[in-house]
């Protein structure tokens, strides 16, 4: 029987298919696998409540592993522990910042984090911490927009959550 | 899940409940998409109008799960009528301007971060997990109705006039957040939900702590209605709401896209 890191390393080809810089365990969306006899499970979180990408994700995942001669998948969609951004991987930090998107400062429960006025948010492109918040909803639920004063470059910043 | 069958229709009303609140409010903001006064604001509504509903998603499959009738989460949305929705009168009122729409969110959310806090602690794993992770949104929605209210209270004399308005109207729904009927009662004593009564002090504490800041005034009379959407009974406007919102689930049913 393949053991479970195995199916790991097979989900790490799926992009996150909002931000594709980076994959969707990279991303903590991927809680566990599990062999039920001969069904492969896999839990998923969503990192937002209402996170539109969850079926593309789920539907991902059930073709990539039948692709690789796994038939039976199913997926569930779980809640608890809730997503946090303290599951991104200093790699996976690293990604997004080289991508234009400024990462998460500080752990989740910290709320100085949370506070994007006060605390400026570091530019990804020229690492200035003279930048503003133009609004705390972006493009994703995920993200914040911003403007750097320094490089004169708008961002976009993955929130603390 | 192991659902206590005597504990199975109390819990199933109550997911209702929180489920509703959320897909109405949900569908509300989402009506703002495209017509915001300005850009951010319109991605800002959405993303919170999302949040909603996603959280609502959670709410309804586990009232569908609870219920154990063979429903989904799509059945409960589009498949039941007015008087079956147990959603607040507060949140099914119309958005009339964007300092309405702001006030209707401010109550409920200044209302949500303790609750969320509390059911976070429920003994219903599940519904403990939707909280905590509804939480964590409901802190920034209050975040920027708040930070919203003040600005247009403490800003112009038309900005002002606007949000004192809809604070005068919206006040008389804010009561209903404290509902409470046996259905609680009998949820509470075995730990599965916080007391919405018990947060009631702390709500009004708030929100006066933000209406003065915010120069405003808070009415005088009561905030108590007779009438409560958690019994069913509801405004005009819900109707007007599941026409739209179901229209397509029921002309096709079963439909998939």
């Amino acid at each position: 029987m393949t053991d479970t890191k195995t199916i790991i390393e097979l989900l790490t080809n799926i992009p996150d298919p909002e931000i594709p810089a980076i994959n969707i365990v990279e991303m903590g969306i991927v809680r566990e696998v599990k062999f039920n006899e001969d069904e492969l499970l896999v839990k998923i979180t969503p990192t937002y409540s209402g996170c539109p990408a969850m079926k593309a994700i789920e539907d991902e995942i059930i073709n990539e592993l039948n692709a690789q001669g796994y038939e039976k998948v199913s997926v569930k969609k779980i809640y608890n522990p809730a997503w946090s951004t303290d599951w991104l991987t200093d790699e996976a930090k690293r990604k997004l910042k080289e991508y234009g998107i400024a990462p998460p400062e500080g752990k989740a429960e910290d709320e100085f984090y949370h506070d994007l006025i006060t605390n400026p948010v570091q530019c990804p492109y020229c690492n200035s911490k003279g930048t503003k918040l133009t609004s705390e909803f972006g493009s994703t639920a995920c993200k914040s927009l911003h403007y750097c004063n320094e490089c004169q470059q708008p961002f976009e910043h993955f929130k603390c959550i | 899940m192991e659902i206590n069958g005597e504990i199975r229709n109390e819990l199933f009303e109550y997911l209702l409940r929180l489920g509703d609140d959320r897909l109405i409010l949900g569908h509300r903001l989402s009506e703002w998409c495209g017509h915001s006064p300005i850009l951010e604001e319109d991605i800002a509504l959405a993303n919170i109008a999302l949040d909603c509903v996603g959280q609502a998603n959670g709410f309804l499959s586990l009232a569908a799960e609870v219920e154990n009738k063979n429903r989904n989460e799509d059945d409960l949305a589009y498949f039941r009528d007015e008087t079956e929705f147990k959603n607040l009168q507060l949140v099914e009122q119309p958005n009339i301007d964007f300092a309405y729409t702001i006030v209707r969110q401010f109550f409920v959310d200044v209302f949500s971060v303790p609750f969320y806090e509390e059911l976070s602690k429920s003994k219903l794993e599940d519904l403990a997990g939707i909280a905590a992770k509804s939480l964590k949104e409901a802190k920034y929605h209050l975040r920027h109705s708040k930070s919203w209210l003040l600005r247009l209270g403490d800003g112009t004399e038309e900005s002002h006039k606007k949000i004192q308005n809809a604070v005068d109207d919206l006040w008389r729904f804010t009561g209903e957040l404290f509902f409470e009927n046996e259905v609680d009662e009998k949820l509470i004593k075995d730990n599965y939900v916080p007391s919405a009564k018990a947060i009631e002090v702390q709500w009004n504490e708030e929100v006066e702590k933000v209406i003065t800041e915010a120069t405003l005034k808070l009415p005088e009379e009561p905030n108590t209605s007779l009438r409560a959407g958690r019994n069913g009974d509801h405004t005009e406007h819900l109707g007007h709401i599941l026409a739209e919102m179901q229209i397509v689930a029921r002309s096709h049913p079963g439909a998939k896209w």
